[in-house]
């Protein structure tokens, strides 16, 4: 049973204390000043004045900016949609790996993610970058296939166009998939890990097939696993900063990038509180939404 | 030899599809770092092709005295911020788990806040705060520069380390503590004999956790520190953002070997990762690598 504070409260203090103190002053007063300040104006160089203005928000939803709200939501949803499509067959295969093979196969699956992120995204620009390796292997087929070609007589096929496969979308999507896919992964595992083995049992041995019965009988219920998979994945790919950062080009640019610049380079402090605000409420309202329908599944049940 | 038997309905793992699908993302997943790690032993600046194995780069990096001093300073920011975490998380996660008090829900709501809030919004507001509230003192002896770094990393990782410590706890058996008050052990004795013990596990993964975090933030870091204050991933991304250099694959490859050996430490003090593995998803925290 808890005990009540009140019963020993030299020690409720001096264990709530230090952690209570630190959340206080070292977050909710930084995060606190940002949010005051979104409803601010620029007043001189470093002066910020507490007007209580909305223009901020307002301007937020200028068409420029309003376009890369939606575009982070685009890019953040399909990489959250890549994600599930490439995990969900992995997690079921360590579900139902033998124990040893679970454990490896989990391991395999977490070291990527405990890797440096700088790194891993450095490890896709030398991949994807003009001299990088998939265009330098595209070339040396290529030019062997210029030599076949040439020895039958038919012509030349002309010199190696390199792929433009780095400072895109395409880049920022794949780079985004790579450094999430684990964050799908195990949450799906820990939800299908939980499921009745009979009931997939049952439906196979009553003659669905292993594809019927995924759909209708393993997915509804790993949907709750599914839905905290999805809301993983889906939060720190919508504020991802470095990705777009160094594997974008100038029009794959995501909030947390137009964020940084408001601080950084345009020193317009008001704005960028603002945007970074907005960021923050549309992952409470991913976080709300996921809560929601996980309770949904819980009470007819 | 007999043939092995057809694989059962749910043996999912010997179904070739699957095996395939496997192999396939384990490449997309490791293709790029192998790749990575194997370059770094190339003797060529700039062609991909092989052109035999040379140690030079990591000479090169291990006498890159920036490089070197990033790196020191990453390691002292991760060790300090881990302690101070381990401290706060295991005082908090003590005080949800022991009593009952007006507040609690906030408190726990407010805990989980640096874990969802998105990193950048943490990094401006660090900015901010250390620009307006409480400004650094420039030029402070090492390591005590380092100090709004380490505020920093602490405030994002301390809630991490509640969380762990917090579902150990709740496999405690609250008898053993009524009887080891019953038999005469005082309030502190029977913390530090009868839960410290049971809380070991979890301070064990909830501080490679905050370590790992630590080592691996970039977006929190580039808005505290200062140009004197460089950590290994803001050097890195210094270095990245100007070209694609075989030093910087083999001072990497040194922090993988590192995470790859942490992690093998780990898991030897903690046991099976299956076992572990639904919590950390749980825990997972948005990071902008993740």
């Amino acid at each position: 049973m808890e005990q009540h504070w009140k019963s020993a409260k030299g020690l409720f203090s001096a264990v709530l204390g230090p952690p209570l103190f630190w959340l206080v002053l070292f977050f909710m007063i930084p995060m606190g000043i940002v949010w005051l300040y979104s409803f601010g104006e620029n007043r001189g160089l470093t002066e910020i004045a507490l007007t209580g203005t909305f223009s901020n928000y307002l301007r937020a939803f200028d068409p420029l900016y309003l376009k890369i709200f939606v575009k982070s939501v685009g890019i953040a949803g399909l990489t959250t949609l890549i994600c599930l499509v490439i995990g969900f067959p992995v997690a079921l295969a360590i579900t139902f790996a033998p124990a040893k093979a679970k454990t490896w196969l989990l391991l395999a699956v977490m070291l990527p993610f405990w890797t440096n992120l700088l790194i891993r995204t450095y490890a896709l620009i030398a991949v994807l970058r003009t001299e990088g390796y998939v265009n330098q292997s595209l070339e040396w087929l290529w030019n062997g296939l210029d030599a076949v070609v040439g020895v039958l007589g038919v012509g030349a096929l002309g010199p190696f166009q390199p792929l433009e496969l780095l400072h895109n979308n395409f880049a920022v999507v794949l780079g985004l998939v790579y450094v999430h896919l684990p964050f799908m992964v195990l949450p799906l595992y820990s939800a299908l890990d939980r499921l009745d083995t009979s009931l997939i049992e049952a439906s196979l041995d009553l003659g669905a097939g292993h594809l019927r019965t995924l759909l209708v009988i393993v997915a509804p219920l790993a949907l709750p696993g599914i839905a905290s998979g999805v809301v993983i994945t889906f939060i720190p790919a919508l504020g991802s900063y470095l990705t777009p950062d160094l594997l974008g080009g100038p029009d794959s640019q995501m909030i947390a990038n137009i964020i940084e610049r408001q601080f950084k380079r345009a020193n317009d402090w008001p704005f960028g509180a603002a945007l970074s605000f907005l960021l923050m409420y549309m992952t409470f309202i991913a976080i709300a939404l996921q809560a929601m329908l996980s309770r949904r599944r819980r009470e007819p049940a | 030899m007999a043939k092995r038997p057809a694989p059962g309905p749910l043996e999912y793992l010997r179904r070739w599809p699957l095996q395939l699908w496997l192999v396939g993302v384990g490449i997309f997943l490791y293709a790029p770092l192998v790749a990575l790690m194997v370059f770094s032993f190339n003797d060529s600046r700039r062609n991909i092709v092989w052109q035999g194995f040379t140690l030079k780069y990591y000479e090169k990096a291990l006498n890159n005295a920036s490089l070197i001093e990033a790196f020191v300073n990453s390691l002292t920011i991760a060790a300090v911020s881990t302690f101070l975490s381990l401290i706060l998380g295991a005082l908090a996660a003590l005080a949800l788990w022991r009593f009952r008090f007006p507040g609690k829900t906030g408190f726990d709501g407010a805990l989980a806040l640096p874990i969802v809030a998105p990193e950048i919004c943490l990094g401006v507001a660090m900015l901010v705060f250390f620009a307006k509230v409480l400004p650094w003192p420039q030029g402070l002896p090492w390591p005590m520069n380092l100090g709004a770094i380490i505020i920093a990393h602490v405030s994002f990782s301390f809630p991490f380390v509640a969380v762990v410590v917090r579902a150990r706890m709740a496999s405690f058996n609250r008898e053993l503590e009524e009887a080891a008050r019953d038999l005469g052990a005082s309030e502190w004795r029977t913390l530090k004999d009868v839960i410290l013990p049971h809380m070991t596990p979890s301070l064990v993964a909830g501080g490679f956790l905050a370590f790992t975090l630590s080592l691996d933030d970039f977006v929190i870091t580039f808005f505290t520190s200062g140009p004197d204050t460089v950590t290994f991933p803001v050097k890195v991304y210094s270095m990245v953002r100007f070209s694609v250099t075989p030093e910087v694959n083999a001072a990497s490859t040194i922090l993988i070997v590192l995470t790859v050996v942490l992690t093998a430490i780990a898991l030897k003090v903690q046991g099976d990762p299956a076992s572990t593995a639904g919590g950390h998803a749980a825990l997972d925290r948005p990071k902008d690598r993740p």
